[in-house]
């Protein structure tokens, strides 16, 4: 499990990996980020946090309302985030089984009518452009349907970054 | 809170929640991956580009350091040689066209001059249907351009009068998909519809021939509503490197070589900026604390052939024709005042060019970035020492000069201002250091364009020379436009092209766009991931650290001090960027890069050694092979220069004498007997001449993982 496979990890290693992902995104080299990439880097992290975490995060780090995020801040923040696994990465067993109690009548694909249904209803959905682009990774035939099991294939499964 | 609960409910809603955030997180790690993909090609890119400026400075060692009686002058001098002495007029009949028949068969496009419009859109649309203009048709129009070009003045100037909306696009680089599309979207250059064009029209693409056709025939055409800025690739030793040459020699194969002699003095007759109301700056590279429009505009600027050779000797007779003098007689003749052997006499000025040379001589690709604080330092100590020295070699000139007395200028100064002017690049803090990533020109920061654009009355530039994700990037306040209109540049869906239009009011309106006929070959879905571009990027990046495997493994045994062949994950990272110095985000690559990783997360370095592996010419010394990897863009260029009738093919003789000069100048313990040996071995047949694709060939890394071609070679597709 994740947390086998970090607990070697130190403070410093942490605090390398969050730089380098955020640098990645540091256009003016002047260790600050637009507000709007947190999500990103966050993810990129190995984190599988909702929405509304996610806002959470934002909030706290932000420079006022400036639109703008500042390494000095970012860090200690993303550090401790990481040290308690705040929010660990879902098993590619529970996605797959996600999918699995999506197909009631267990037919090994969805259709596309009903993902979208699902994925665009409650809670924190997709916008129609976030549908229409998974739809658009994961559908390669010409029937509409979802073979999900290749789907999670395909898209890989690292969600730990080491 | 859906996120934390792992009971085995089959809520289906709950499940979703999971599958959508399992989505995103894909979709932020592809975002990722394509940013630093991006940071790959980028660093790649530039280095390269520096590689190219440290081959000139290669030359220039060898112009200072051998005498003429060495049995080495044949060879530089072949390297530098203009291949005939003679007047202007001279030129136009090496260069007649009169004498080619075109042939029954050919079904391009036929040209009378003067060129009209129907004429300059009948060639667009033979382009399109992927003819080939003849070779007669090409060198007229060729020569009525150079004829145009030489009255035209080193900076244009134009307004957007009777409300006229400029046009402006950036970096074409041979894709005339671009051009194409630009030209379907904005229309044709007209009367109405003024064109500025601005720089590095050809390298890379596979139809920069074309594009420049296109261009001159409009500029033919239109001559006050289109507008040429040179680039730093309208240059003719930079396309030895960079594609152009190869792709004119392999189209025109009879008369390809007249065709790029005279696209040389093209080159060398653009204009070098375009001023819009005097009040924008139109420039392909960018300005540096001591550009000097004053200078620009009076300076010869057709005297300034490339940016990789040293000023051409100046030598304005009474009648006022320019005469295009052997170089090779300026080398070795003392008594001539701008030739380059006076530089030994006087101490070496720590100019860009010597900060190099005192760099690790054993790798041309050396450090890309710097540390700023460090680098503002060293660069205001080297700036004074050689303005010293060139004030020094300024009043020494003057002193001997008996003949040139017209001119105060000095030619090495002209240089660094158009160098300047092609090379340079914005940065985010103020100062201006020399810019070290390309090899050429400047970095500039904010403050630089505050003061020149108040002292020049202006109020914006528009450069390009920067590929950018979006095709545009504005930066200092707004007051500096990047421009690139090159879509698809690194690979396909790697950033879209931009063109620009400017109508009375100057405010810049842009207009985006990506070339879609590559794009449309893809599936949704590779179009949605970015494999495809990250296997290229990915791939390239591993050549780099082959090259680099003597100085790696060094790094590697640095922290593996107990000698057991691993490295941890953190360590390999520090190591490898303390070789390569690229600035990528190395434990994120990792992954990518290193599949022997061992289930504690350490890695085997000499395992992966032989899993980036390639099968290089038998018999030869691992540790050779290694260098002359590493150097193989440097020799396939001069090869490609000493190889003056494009045979394909260089004397064994040749490239021994070319290697030989490589190593003493890199400092390598190489010794006569290894270098003839190798030279021998290359030349398997027998025959005296070494075939240089096939040595080339030779170097191409056999990935295990992926057998994708590089990602910049899939546009230059040579028939």
């Amino acid at each position: 499990m994740a947390e086998n496979r970090q607990h070697t990890e130190t403070v410093s290693d942490i605090h390398k990996k969050i730089t380098t992902a955020f640098k990645l995104f540091d256009y003016d080299a002047n260790n600050t980020v637009d507000a709007r990439e947190i999500s990103t880097i966050v993810f990129s992290l190995g984190c599988f946090p909702s929405q509304a975490d996610l806002h959470q995060i934002i909030a706290e780090v932000e420079e006022g309302s400036s639109g703008y995020v500042h390494l000095d801040t970012f860090l200690p923040v993303m550090t401790k985030v990481l040290l308690e696994h705040r929010f660990p990465p879902i098993p590619v067993e529970h996605i797959l089984r996600a999918f699995e109690v999506l197909d009631k009548e267990n037919k090994g694909h969805l259709e596309e009518g009903e993902l979208t249904k699902y994925m665009t209803e409650e809670g924190e959905p997709f916008t129609n452009k976030e549908m229409e682009e998974m739809l658009a990774v994961l559908l390669n035939n010409k029937r509409g349907l979802v073979y999900y099991r290749d789907a999670v294939g395909l898209l890989g499964f690292d969600g730990v970054m080491k | 809170e859906f996120q934390n609960n792992k009971t085995e409910n089959n809520f289906p809603l709950q499940r979703a929640q999971k599958l959508i955030r399992w989505y995103r997180q894909y979709v932020a790690r592809t975002e990722m991956r394509r940013r630093y993909t991006w940071h790959i090609f980028q660093s790649i890119e530039y280095s390269g580009e520096q590689a190219q400026i440290k081959l000139y400075n290669f030359l220039g060692y060898l112009m200072d350091n051998f005498t003429p009686a060495s049995s080495e002058r044949n060879l530089i001098s072949h390297i530098f040689r203009e291949h005939e002495v003679c007047l202007d007029a001279e030129w136009e009949r090496y260069f007649c066209y009169k004498n080619i028949e075109v042939p029954e068969v050919y079904s391009g496009p036929h040209l009378t001059f003067p060129l009209t419009v129907e004429q300059a859109v009948g060639l667009l649309e033979a382009f399109r249907n992927k003819k080939q203009l003849h070779s007669r048709y090409a060198l007229q129009l060729l020569l009525e351009t150079w004829k145009l070009l030489r009255m035209l003045p080193n900076i244009n100037r134009i307004s957007t009068c009777q409300s006229k909306e400029i046009t402006i696009c950036g970096d074409l680089h041979g894709q005339l998909e671009d051009l194409l599309l630009i030209f379907y979207k904005n229309g044709v250059p007209s009367l109405e519809k003024p064109y500025v064009f601005n720089g590095d029209f050809v390298d890379r693409g596979k139809d920069s021939i074309e594009i420049l056709l296109i261009l001159f025939s409009f500029l033919l055409v239109y001559p006050c509503d289109v507008y040429l800025n040179r680039g730093n690739h309208e240059d003719h030793l930079i396309n030895l490197r960079y594609g152009f040459t190869k792709e004119v020699l392999t189209k025109y194969k009879i008369h390809g070589k007249r065709i790029l002699k005279l696209l040389q003095k093209i080159f060398s007759w653009l204009p070098l900026a375009t001023v819009i109301d005097q009040k924008v700056l139109v420039l392909h590279g960018g300005i540096s604390d001591t550009t000097d429009l004053g200078v620009l505009a009076r300076l010869d600027r057709h005297n300034y052939v490339s940016a990789m050779r040293p000023p051409k000797k100046r030598n304005s007779s009474s009648s006022g024709v320019s005469i295009d003098a052997d170089l090779e007689e300026d080398i070795w003749n003392t008594s001539k005042i701008f030739q380059r052997r006076a530089s030994v006499s006087y101490p070496k000025p720590l100019g860009p060019r010597d900060c190099f040379q005192n760099r690790s001589l054993q790798d041309f690709s050396g450090r890309i970035k710097v540390k700023m604080e460090d680098e503002l330092e060293s660069s205001r100590r080297r700036e004074s020492v050689y303005q010293l020295a060139i004030n020094r070699s300024e009043k020494d000139v003057l002193g001997v000069s008996n003949d040139s007395v017209t001119s105060y200028d000095n030619p090495k100064e002209e240089w660094r201002q158009i160098l300047d002017l092609l090379w340079s690049d914005p940065m985010s803090q103020d100062g201006c250091i020399p810019n070290e990533v390309r090899g050429g020109g400047c970095y500039w920061g904010p403050d630089i364009t505050e003061d020149f654009l108040n002292k020049h009355n202006m109020q914006l530039i528009i450069r390009s020379h920067e590929c950018k994700q979006e095709g545009y990037e504005f930066c200092h306040n707004r007051k500096v436009l990047t421009l690139f209109s090159a879509s698809n540049y690194y690979d396909v869906g790697s950033n879209r092209g931009a063109y620009v239009k400017l109508g009375p009011d100057l405010v810049p309106y842009v207009i985006q766009y990506q070339a879609s006929s590559l794009t449309r070959e893809l599936t949704a879905r590779q179009r949605y991931t970015v494999g495809r571009t990250e296997r290229s990027a990915l791939k390239v990046l591993r050549e780099q650290l082959f090259a680099h495997k003597s100085d790696l493994i060094c790094a590697f045994k640095k922290f593996d001090k107990e000698a057991t062949g691993l490295v941890s994950l953190n360590d390999w990272a520090s190591a490898v960027e303390s070789v390569m110095h690229l600035d990528l985000p190395w434990r994120m690559l990792c992954s990518q890069l290193v599949s022997c990783k061992s289930s504690d997360g350490t890695i085997d370095y000499n395992d992966w050694f032989n899993e980036l592996a390639f099968k290089g010419p038998n018999h030869i010394d691992q540790s050779l092979l290694e260098t002359l990897y590493r150097h193989r863009s440097t020799l396939e260029t001069i090869f490609r220069i000493i190889d003056t009738d494009n045979s394909g093919f260089i004397t064994v003789e040749d490239f021994r004498q070319t290697w030989k000069l490589l190593s003493v100048y890199l400092k390598m313990e190489i010794t006569d007997e290894d270098i003839s040996h190798l030279a021998v071995t290359i030349d398997s047949n027998n025959d005296g001449s070494i075939d240089i694709d096939e040595f080339m060939e030779a170097f191409r890394l056999t990935d295990k993982k992926s057998r994708l071609e590089r990602g910049r070679s899939i546009p230059m597709q040579t028939p």
